[in-house]
């Protein structure tokens, strides 16, 4: 059953301990506990610091390059046969992904706190790119804890990491992918906290951090919004966006969270199928556990153990999810739906080979269903998907697939 | 009175400090934790300490890291752990333990199920590490309720304020984590220690374990003579790791390690 949401009941969340209902909150070592609590003082402190933010809005505007367009696709839509599609172009930010607006902003934190050292997990490597361009701007030491698996399947992303002048360290525990990294950065972050900054890539991990995450990101979709109006004269009827820890999803959803006609949906990566247990998808198919500093929906085993994840996408390659998605699920404002390998594939094509725009294959998953709900749609009616990175880096994977050495 | 608090008065009516070793449980394989126990309790421990292993112990180093993936291999589960309390409880009814871990197999099990099954096992005590008291207010009170004395994790960076707070919410005995970072590093500076130590006993009148870094008979020692008790875990893990193969070859290298420990910590004049 779906809440209507009003603006007062928006900013009473996340509470004082950084619970979204039943999710978030703190659930991290002692050690750590007073850099949290600083670091949501001096964040709740800058928000409403006019300099901070005319600082943030400055980098965005002259270092990102945004606001980042929303443009028709005319002839997808064309071929698809149902609603107008538009695509919120964050692949065309400065370093090719959504992440940038969100280190941005962090790295913006950690200089008003001081600490010249900085650590990041990443997936994908979009985020580490994120983390290593920022600080290489601002002459910081970076460390970036990345999955061996994903080095492998991502060494594009490795490389202009190191080009950038960053530490990247390869993960060999565990499942050796994203939550490894993320394992990894926290007992780094454990050891080196009085001069350490951790850049968290995600709308995930203790808060205050799924806080400031979705807010340095909700520039999407106020951006999004405003263009909605400015283009069409109304708001878009769906938006759709990709879920791994859900940052894309949750920028842009955030600001139309209160408009109760927009329909929110959210992608998770359905890997070989939802039935067939490789996949990462904890909002379609998980239950709510403890991991990472926060409570939230998780892909675990009837014994409480984190459960390994498939996805063709590494950055989406995760078995929990930010607990801000798991409350909107909960009370039914978003939809979380799931997307196969397969699908994500063939929609990396399409829009490639009908738009010429190639996308992330994270953000594949968002076009794949996309595609399939605007075709249901009426042809008057409006869908914005989130085009979160762009596709260079995982020419790769798509290149091997296809049996080709490049 | 609870099984921890009366062991921690007579050791400190007899002017003595805690020894309180760290295992994971199922490491190196289920069918073989019990038998350690027995064995550290006749080489001279107060406490035992048993590590619930968790897919992903953000708080440890890798000695651990690799203890929980053996133990995990062979299946070792949260119900499991407590079956081996069980068993220890059939032939020792006095030592103390306390399971450590992490929330999310409590939390997949139940609270209410996990604290009724851990009373039944005879488990003292709980020690969740990525559960800070602010989020402890639900759950502490259920252990406390039943008799299981709730362990709390203080830090170098815990502020007064927060030691307080923490030490309301404790009962048996807090564990004071000697440095920032994980286990099994070496980093512990014994006057850091003493010093912070010192200073928490000003505001807790709660007996203080310290964990994290002590090696060898001379930092237990070192530790010892400023705290009421030691904590020893990487040392000791990483020692099962190097003795697998051979169950009686490892309770004797743990008892080698144990035992100038004990004495080490005997020695400290009151």
């Amino acid at each position: 059953m779906s809440v209507k949401l009003t603006e007062e009941m928006l900013a009473a969340l996340p509470d004082a301990r950084g619970h979204f209902g039943a999710f978030g909150g703190r659930f991290v070592s002692e050690t750590l506990m007073d850099s949290l609590m600083t670091l949501e003082k001096e964040y709740l402190r800058l928000k409403k610091d006019p300099e901070f933010q005319a600082t943030f809005d400055k980098d965005l505007a002259d270092y990102v390059g945004r606001p980042s367009p929303l443009y028709f696709a005319e002839r997808l839509t064309r071929e698809t046969g149902g609603a107008q599609i538009w695509l919120k172009r964050e692949d065309l930010n400065h370093t090719g992904a959504h992440k940038v607006n969100n280190t941005i902003g962090q790295v913006l934190l950690a200089s008003f706190l001081g600490k010249k050292r900085i650590i990041a997990e990443t997936g994908a490597g979009q985020h580490g790119v994120a983390t290593a361009t920022v600080c290489a701007r601002l002459g910081l030491d970076c460390h970036v804890f990345m999955g061996a698996e994903d080095v492998q399947r991502q060494s594009l992303n490795v490389y202009r990491m190191k080009l950038l002048g960053a530490h990247v360290h390869a993960v060999e525990s565990g499942s050796r992918t994203l939550k490894d990294a993320m394992n990894e950065a926290m007992r780094d972050w454990v050891t080196n906290v009085d001069d350490t900054f951790y850049i968290i890539g995600t709308v995930a991990g203790p808060h205050p951090y799924p806080l400031l995450v979705r807010d340095f990101q909700s520039v999407i979709g106020r951006e999004a919004r405003e263009q909605s109006l400015e283009k069409t004269g109304k708001l878009p009827d769906a938006l759709v966006a990709c879920v791994g820890g859900g940052s894309n999803a949750l920028g842009l959803f955030y600001p139309f969270l209160t408009d109760e006609s927009v329909q929110l949906y959210g992608v998770e990566a359905g890997g070989l199928g939802l039935e067939s247990g490789d996949h990462a998808a904890p909002l379609c198919a998980g239950r709510p556990g403890v991991l990472h500093g926060n409570r939230t929906y998780l892909m675990e085993d009837e014994n409480g153990q984190i459960a390994s994840t498939h996805s063709v996408s590494a950055g989406l390659d995760y078995p929990g999810v930010g607990p801000e998605h798991s409350w909107l699920k909960d009370i039914g404002r978003a939809n979380y739906v799931s997307v196969t390998d397969e699908e994500a594939l063939d929609a990396f094509r399409m829009l490639t080979q009908v738009e010429g725009i190639m996308p992330a294959l994270e953000t594949s998953h968002a076009v794949a269903y996309a595609v399939k709900l605007a075709a249901t749609m009426d042809k008057d009616q409006m869908v914005v998907i989130n085009i979160s990175g762009r596709g260079d880096k995982d020419i790769h994977t798509i290149a091997q697939l296809d049996g080709i050495e490049l | 009175m609870s099984r921890i608090e009366g062991v921690l008065q007579t050791l400190k009516g007899q002017g003595r400090k805690a020894l309180i070793p760290f295992i994971t449980a199922g490491d190196p394989h289920p069918d073989q934790t019990v038998s350690l126990m027995h064995s550290m309790v006749d080489a001279g421990v107060d406490i035992i300490e048993l590590g619930v292993p968790f897919s992903d112990p953000m708080a440890d180093g890798p000695v651990i890291q690799l203890a929980c993936e053996r133990a995990l291999k062979h299946g070792t589960s949260l119900r499991r752990v407590l079956a081996m309390v069980s068993e220890f409880r059939e032939t020792n009814n006095t030592t103390p333990v306390v399971l450590m871990g992490y929330l999310n197999p409590i939390e997949a099990m139940g609270y209410d199920a996990f604290a009724d099954a851990a009373v039944q096992a005879g488990v003292d005590g709980i020690l969740t590490v990525d559960l800070p008291p602010e989020e402890a207010g639900d759950v502490a009170p259920l252990f406390s309720r039943r008799g299981l004395d709730p362990i709390f994790l203080l830090a170098p960076t815990t502020t007064d304020e927060r030691i307080r707070a923490i030490a309301d919410h404790s009962s048996g005995y807090v564990y004071y984590v000697s440095f920032n970072g994980v286990t099994g590093a070496a980093k512990i500076n014994v006057d850091d220690v003493a010093a912070k130590v010192a200073h928490i006993h000003e505001l807790t009148a709660l007996p203080v374990g310290v964990g994290f870094g002590i090696r060898d008979a001379k930092t237990a020692a070192a530790v010892g003579q400023v705290s009421d008790g030691v904590i020893v875990g990487s040392v000791l893990v990483d020692t099962i790791a190097r003795n697998q193969a051979d169950i009686e070859e490892l309770k004797r290298a743990l008892t080698d390690l144990l035992t100038p420990m004990r004495e080490a910590l005997d020695r400290i004049k009151p």
